[in-house]
Order: structure tokens, then sequence, then C-alpha cells
């Protein structure tokens, strides 16, 4: 899809004056919350497995090239192909020519943010080959002809309601009187439809939550078991995933499996973890009978060993999202491309760069609960403003911004000057504030607009210090 | 790909200022994918064998599988024709080829249509063993091969499972032994499948819905078959 992060601003205010949003948003910001504390406190090693998660990772990617060529020697010993593509475009024709030589007419494709992020479905759609997503919340949003706008939900923005009116619409062969009142029925119904379409598939294409050198298998998360039908009943199952998706073992991705859902829905376990390894043997009775791996690096390996290295920890987990205020009020679109959230606005101007989406790591008030809540512990606030820094530095912040903190600057540098100027601020402003609050103060509209403004209520900070009133 | 390979190992390397690793550095990294330690094992499954079983019974059901106990395989067709019957399900089963099936006196009760192989969606009712439990969190361990379709694992309405107490280990990473004691370290099967409850959704409205595509139903009989599970190692 084409960035549109550069429009967050009025996309926000749309998504703020969206009634059905915000009570799509509403519900999701209590369910996600409540579960994942109720997970957390569910186990004791909770805090101690989040430093070990983090720290399997950190080692591997100080040996990032090590465990790949290990991985990758391992899908091959075990009858697979792994394709490596440095960009989107490479990953896109790889997984074209597997379905070209398969002569795929559709093919079947579980969640995958890596196939966002490589706009693979209107790809296979202009070359005559039709993409069907059965997960649900993907099949949802491709009927509605949008993305994604949440990194495990991804039609968290879409009421009930919403669904029934698109299932009427789109389902055209059944019986238009047919009752779906319940949400049950809108499940039944979506299961029916796609049922037939995992047999019809040529080509399966999954994501990867985990990639294990040891064994070079892939591991797959799920509720629904659509993944599962999407990779075992095609000729061919492909994965597309990006580098930093290695672990090292076995142990290692059952270490970070314990957090991944208690983090995410609030789980202990997924419905279904699935760790797939080459494609069927020759005394298997069912699976697919080729198995790649389209391996994507996409600017991956050029965010190490710089200070954005530790977002090549995150596993979409989307606990960030889930615990974001600003997140809460807007939704994903908003974010105008793939990846949105606290990790979103670090991750997106990393790939795209931040001339397209510097807006994006401003949309923050660092309140610092995506950090607090990271089960990789990836400090997302330190590199929002890194960017921040950045985007100062290549003169890319508004005008005003930069007027004004230049004019703090010149102050905070005299602090002498800076306190008879602040004491003199408090009193115009204690005069202006009638009853307690200020509604309005030129110059300072975008706040106030909004909100009140307390005044100050008399001596200030400096001045209660020296007095010794502590 | 070749050129796709080495331009990405180029790149990282680049990136983290060093050519390929070797020597030492490359020794140790081998040496842990050869013998691979274990992390931290949560406490709740440093029980014995009993309690591991209790364990996973109760985890079991907390994600909405339903279990059953029998003393002995003599009682599974009973179990599994009771339950049927209790769902209003047809006493009609498509069975895998597993042979830790076979020695279920299954003519037991006769009135039970049993075909056994993978599925191809028309059966209502899978039946299936498992290659390991993991009690930790209720959790079946099924791996694919001869004797186990990944297929009657997933396409099936209905999912009865049948497995052994000394089946039931306690965390994932006993699980994760025992595959390299059965396939050889490094081996795998195509397939492994952590099945923990049945299918779910909860991409409408954040509610839980049971069935999306996978089964909508998961029911686990326990043979209570005496045998201990090889003691789990120390949690460290």
């Amino acid at each position: 899809m084409q960035p549109t992060s550069r429009n967050f601003p009025q996309q926000s205010r749309d998504a703020l004056a969206d009634e059905k949003l915000q009570r799509a948003m509403g519900m999701m910001k209590v369910g996600f919350v409540e579960k994942r504390r109720a997970a957390a406190e569910g186990l004791p090693e909770f805090e101690a497995l989040r430093d070990k998660a983090r720290d399997i990772k950190n080692e591997v990617l100080a040996n990032l090239d090590f465990y790949l060529e290990r991985y990758a020697d391992r899908v091959e010993a075990a009858g697979g192909h792994v394709h490596w593509c440095r960009t989107p475009e490479e990953a896109r024709q790889a997984v074209l020519a597997i379905c070209r030589r398969l002569d795929a007419r559709t093919v079947t494709k579980g969640k995958s943010m890596i196939a966002e992020e490589i706009a693979l479905n209107d790809f296979l759609e202009k070359n005559g080959i039709e993409p069907v997503e059965t997960d649900l919340g993907e099949y949802i949003i491709q009927l509605r002809n949008e993305p994604p706008s949440h990194i495990i939900a991804p039609a968290v923005h879409v009421l009930k309601s919403q669904v029934e009116e698109l299932f009427r619409e789109k389902h055209t062969e059944l019986d238009p009187n047919r009752v779906l009142d319940e949400p049950e029925s809108l499940v039944a119904e979506a299961r029916k439809m796609l049922r037939q379409r995992y047999f019809d598939a040529d080509v399966g294409i999954t994501g990867a939550n985990f990639l294990i050198a040891e064994t070079g298998s892939s591991v797959i998360v799920t509720n629904e078991g659509n993944g599962d039908l999407t990779q075992t009943l095609p000729k061919a199952h492909i994965v597309v995933a990006s580098l930093e998706k290695i672990v090292p073992t076995l142990e290692d991705a059952a270490q970070i499996l314990r957090v991944l859902a208690r983090s995410a829905t609030g789980q202990e376990f997924s419905s279904y973890t699935t760790v797939s390894t080459g494609p069927r043997r020759a005394e298997d009775p069912d699976g697919p009978g080729e198995y790649h791996v389209v391996l994507l690096d996409n600017g991956r390996s050029a965010m190490l060993g710089t200070e954005f290295q530790d977002m090549l920890r995150c596993i979409r987990c989307s606990a960030c999202l889930n615990h974001c205020p600003v997140y809460a009020a807007v939704g994903g679109h908003a974010y105008g491309w793939v990846y949105p959230g606290p990790m979103g606005a670090v991750l997106t101007p990393t790939l795209i760069g931040i001339d397209k989406a510097g807006h994006l790591p401003n949309a923050s008030t660092f309140c610092g609960r995506c950090e607090s809540v990271c089960p990789m512990r990836i400090p997302l606030p330190k590199m929002m403003r890194h960017y921040r820094e950045r985007e100062y530095e290549r003169h890319l912040s508004p005008p005003a911004a930069r007027a004004g903190l230049g004019a703090w600057a010149f102050f905070a540098r005299r602090p002498r000057l800076y306190r008879s100027v602040a004491l003199l601020a408090a009193r115009m402003l204690g005069m202006l504030g009638r009853g307690g609050a200020i509604r309005r103060l030129p110059l300072a509209g975008g706040w106030t607009a909004h909100r009140d403004l307390p005044a100050p209520a008399g001596r200030t900070f400096h001045d209660l210090w020296r007095a010794g009133e502590r | 790909m070749s050129g796709g390979r080495d331009a990405i190992l180029g790149s990282i390397r680049r990136s983290l200022g060093r050519g390929p690793l070797s020597g030492d550095a490359a020794a140790a990294l081998e040496a842990k994918l050869a013998a691979p330690p274990r992390g931290i094992i949560p406490r709740r499954v440093q029980l014995d064998p009993a309690a591991l079983v209790d364990l996973f019974e109760s985890k079991a059901k907390g994600v909405n599988a339903t279990v059953t106990r029998v003393a002995s395989a003599d009682g599974v067709p009973d179990a599994v024709a009771d339950y049927l019957a209790h769902e209003n399900l047809p006493a009609s089963l498509r069975m895998a080829p597993d042979r830790g099936l076979d020695d279920i006196p299954w003519s037991k009760r006769p009135t039970l249509t049993i075909t056994r192989g993978p599925s191809d969606g028309s059966h209502e009712v899978g039946l299936t063993g498992v290659f390991a439990a993991v009690a930790e969190t209720g959790t079946l361990m099924l791996a694919s091969g001869p004797d186990s379709p990944t297929t009657l694992n997933f396409l099936p309405d209905s999912h009865i499972v049948v497995l052994r107490a000394s089946q039931v280990v306690g965390p994932y990473e006993a699980g994760w032994d025992r595959v390299r004691a059965t396939y050889g370290s490094g081996s795998m099967p195509r397939t492994v499948n952590f099945v923990t409850g049945p299918s779910r959704t909860g991409d409408i409205e954040q509610k839980i819905y049971l069935g999306a595509h996978g089964p909508r139903r998961l029911h686990i009989i326990v043979i209570e078959d005496g045998e201990a599970a090889p003691p789990a190692p120390d949690g460290a």
C-alpha cells in the first residue's frame, strides 16, 4: 500500500470524528489491557522470561549472519528452498515465480505483515492470481478493500453490525433473508465460505512468527486454524518472513512463546502453534509437495549496529498498540502504513524514511506504557526521540516548532533571565485566568482550542524552593 | 539466488563491523545448536507425574477442551460412544492410522463406524492419538507422519484425542526432548502442531467464538496407564 503517513494530522482528526471507529476502539482498549495483565500475573516467571527473551534476541542479532546461514542449510537439508530477497520487489517476484511454475489460479493466505509490507496481494492480482485471505479479520478487510488497522486483529476497527452488512452484500449466493443477528452465525458463515477455497488453492502463503536455525523450521501462531489449512492442503507452502525472525533453538522459541500470547491476547498459548520443517515426506499421508521460504531484508540488515537495532527484537505481539493512548484514540489507519501504534512509530520511518513518516514519532506523549509492556523490552520512546532529534537536525520539523524550541533554549541557557521572565509570565497568566482556568490564549490556540489551561496560582517553583518550602 | 544470499550476509557483516564468524566464536555457537541449553522452566510444572496429569486436565478444560479419564484402553470405546451420543453427533469416526490406537477394543461398541486415514473434509468427527501432551498449558503435541495425518487435526468439526498418562510432560522443552529422541538430533517431522483447545476467533468486537476454521470441539480421553513419565529435569 502507498504510505499516507504524511497525512497523519488530518487522518487522526478524521478518526476522532468517526463515531463507529470510536465505538470499536473503545471495546479494544479494555479487553486487551485487562487480559494481558491477568496473564502476566498468572505466571511468576513472566518478568524473568521478558529479560530472557530480550537476551536471546540480542545474541541472535549479534550473530545474525551465522544463524541465517545455519537456518538456510537446515531448510534445504529438509527438502525446502530459501529465497534470499533484498527488496520487496525481489520478494514479490520470488513468490510469483513459484505460483507461475505451479500454474496457480488462487492462493490462500494466512495473516502476514510482511506480505502487507511488500504489497503482495495487489501484485498477485495484477498478475492474474487471486489471493484469498483466510484469517477472519483479514477476510473482512479484504472484502472491505482496506488495509489492516492492527497487527494481530486486522479488523479491530469494524463493528459487528458492519460485518453483517458486509456479508449480506458480498455473500450473494446465500439466502438474503437469513438471520445474522448472532456473531456466531457470522463466524460460521465465514467458515463455510472459506472451506472450499482451502481445497481449491494451488499455493498457500503464510508468515512466520519465528524461524528456527537449529532445525530449519518456521513457526506460526494462530487461533483459528486457518494458517494450518493454508499450509497443509495446497501443492506448495510459501513462508514470507523477514530476517530478524530467526531464533537459535527450539528451546529459545519456547522461551519467547511463553511471553508472546500472554502479551498479545492474554492467552497462555494460542490455540494453534505450528512448527513446520520442509515439504511432505515420502511416507506422509498429507502436506504440501513444496516448501519455500522467502526471506526478506528490506532494511533490516542496515538497522544493525545503529541506534535502532533494538527494534529488530520486535515479535509483533501488539502489546504496545493495545496500551497506547494515541493508538486507542485514532486507530491504525491514521498511521498511514502497515505498522501502526508505537512500534509503527519507530519501524515506519526506519523502513520508508523519516521524511515520509515524520509525524509518527511525534504522535506520542512519551507516557512509556509501550515500553513497560513490551515483552522484548524495546525502548520505544527512546527511539522515537532519536527520530525527533534527526528531524530537528534535518530541518524537517515544522518551522513554528523550531522557533518555539529555539526561543525556549535561548532563555534556558540564561537562568536568571529565565526566572525573571517565568515570574512575569506567571503574574500575567494569573491575571488572565479568571476562575482558575484560562479558556483562550493568544499564540497557544492549538492547546486552548480543546482544553482549558490551569491558571498559575501565585509564586513560581524557583521562588518556593528558594524560600525553603519543599 | 546466491546473489541475494551473499549481498544480504555482506550487508549484515558490514553493519556489525566484522567478517564471517570463525574459530572459537563459531565453534561456541555450533556447540549451542548441537546441544541446546534449557532456559527458564516455570515452577508450575515441577510436579510428579500424577500431578502433571491433573494439571494438564485442568489447563485443557480452561481453554474449552473437554476431558475424560478412563482406567485403561478398555474404557475408551464407551467413552467415545458416550461422548458422541451426548453431543448429538453421528456414531461415525475418521481415525488416524496410529498404531497406538490399535490395542483399543473398538469392537466393544459395534455401532461405532470407523474408517482410517487422512481427512478430505467430509468427516464430522476425527480421532487421533498424540505425540505428547504438555501439562504447562493443557497443550497437545501432534507430530505429522504416516500414523498421524495433519488434516485429521484440522478438518473435522470435532476432534477426539486419545492419550496415555505416560505421554504427559511438564514443559514444552520436555516435549522437544522427546522429539529429538524420536527423530534424531536436528531432524524433525514435517509438522509439529501444538493444539491448545478448539479453534477460536476474537475478530468480531473482541468476543471469543469457537470453531473459526479448525474443530469447534476438542475432546480429550486420558488413559491412566500408570506408567511414570520420565522425571522432569531441573529447571536450571
